[in-house]
């Protein structure tokens, strides 16, 4: 019988937690390597028991781990980010020139096809490739080299590359997006990189409209739609339906569409999920309600999905990695809060339940469904 | 011989209980690093940075009751470090939460 894996990073280890395919009861192992931060973990689409995990610390920086057997043991392998070339500078908060410095792995994307090929983002915002199974890292520095370097600013999180997709059919087109810089895309497998930030509009910057310089928050695909994209900006819900060419405002009747996490349904393209977060300045659902938004036309008309989440004095947050979804039929959607619940549905957001209630703060999920 | 001290994340990483024994014929900071990185690869960019060899910023060193963390990465650990009589300490800073 087929069944879910969840890779679940938080700011004090990491945690699993696995079930059978009717997702009604969850076995939790962990925490692992405790008291690290784990900002992510994640599998290989093409073996499932090949896991990746960055863990970190403010004392002793970055150690990447690898697993062999859906997480029961784990081997460090290699933890040498090294920028190419002569780093430079990218922007400061006070828009003073800073240098690039290496402080942690964000994201770690597995190729579609090859366990051995893994892509980390890292902040400060650049993109590392491995082909041996995370041993060594070189980076494709022509993102990082792109003439609007330099003008790319960080987040308050930090100048972190976050979100890696590739594209399903053809594996030389990638997206990711950087917060603060906005979403870019290769065609030649990493080796050049244009902006992709049409359409989008940050009031909070002096050109509104300008090429780069968007804090994207997280963007996400169906890989049966690839060139459609969803993005959860600073503010506003946008999507693409040409390869991030071009963007559009979908928040439609969301009560905030400030938020983190978007993500989409592993089997109708048009349904998407986000977690609207009450401002920038507050962070904290609306109302004390934490309430996933669904909508089912690709944007525009959201419906709240409350059926099992705490409504009323909730006061957690999603962050951007914190959202998946498994393969299985009906869909199961997950998410952990900064409160340390992970909860889950598996009936594509129509209820959830807590799985668990009281990890440490969540900092990523992802979900791996296995045969 | 020289006696080294771990702090507990470095310990739970290299695989180690209790203090790591080294065998470095002139003990200075920078060789006992080098050979505590050569006897346990996964350590290497913990302590230091890869390439740079700077110290992290959180790590210190002490000896002999002594902070030595600013004291020149080539010059002679105390005697008693040497000798294995007093132990060579790796601390992380208290920070975080």
């Amino acid at each position: 019988m087929s069944g879910v894996r969840l890779l679940v990073g938080t700011r004090k280890g990491a945690f699993i937690l696995t079930s059978d395919g009717t997702r009604d009861d969850w076995d939790v192992q962990g925490p692992l390597f405790a008291g690290w931060e784990l900002y992510h973990l994640n599998g290989s689409p093409a073996d499932p028991d090949r896991l990746y995990a960055s863990q970190s610390t403010g004392w002793h920086g970055q150690v990447i781990q690898r697993s062999e057997d859906g997480g029961k043991t784990w081997e460090t392998v290699g933890n040498e980010f090294t920028y190419d070339g002569v780093p430079g500078t990218h922007q400061w908060y006070d828009g003073t020139q800073h240098p690039w410095e290496f402080a942690r792995v964000w994201h770690l994307e597995p190729s579609l096809d090859d366990p051995d090929t893994v892509f980390a983002g890292v902040e400060d915002a650049a993109l590392f490739k491995s082909t041996d199974g995370g041993q060594t890292w070189e980076e494709l520095s022509g993102l990082r080299k792109h003439p609007s370097g330099e003008n790319w600013q960080p987040g308050a999180g930090g100048l972190c590359l976050h979100s890696i997709l590739i594209h399903p059919d053809d594996p030389q087109r990638m997206f990711i997006a950087i917060s603060a810089a906005g979403c870019f895309r290769t065609d030649d497998g990493g080796e050049t990189w244009s902006p992709i930030n049409k359409g989008l509009r940050s009031p909070e910057l002096p050109d509104e409209e300008r090429e780069v310089g968007h804090c994207v928050h997280r963007i996400a695909m169906n890989p049966s739609k690839p060139d459609t994209l969803f993005m959860q900006k600073h503010w506003h819900v946008m999507r693409s339906d040409d390869g991030g060419d071009s963007w559009q405002k979908v928040s439609g009747n969301l009560p905030s569409d400030f938020g983190f996490p978007i993500e989409v349904h592993p089997h109708d393209p048009e349904t998407v999920y986000v977690v609207p977060i009450e401002s920038d300045s507050e962070h904290v659902p609306p109302e004390g309600k934490l309430r996933v938004y669904r909508s089912k036309s690709g944007g525009n008309e959201w419906e709240a999905l409350t059926n099992g989440l705490p409504q009323e004095h909730c006061y957690v947050n999603v962050l951007r990695d914190a959202m998946s979804v498994d393969s299985l039929d009906p869909g199961g959607v997950y998410f952990g809060t900064t409160g340390g619940q992970v909860y889950a549905s598996s009936d594509s957001g129509d209820s959830w339940t807590a799985i668990v209630h009281d990890l440490p703060a969540v900092l990523s999920v992802e979900a791996q469904t296995l045969p | 011989m020289i006696r080294v001290v771990l702090p507990q994340h470095l310990r739970t990483l290299a695989g180690v209980d209790g203090e790591v024994e080294l065998e470095v014929p002139e003990p200075t900071q920078r060789s006992v690093l080098d050979a505590l990185e050569a006897q346990y690869p996964v350590l290497r960019g913990t302590i230091r940075d890869h390439g740079t060899a700077k110290r992290r910023d959180f790590i210190r060193f002490f000896a002999c009751g002594q902070d030595i963390t600013l004291e020149p990465a080539d010059e002679p650990l105390p005697e008693a470090v040497s000798s294995g009589a007093e132990v060579f300490r790796v601390v992380a800073a208290m920070a975080g939460g």
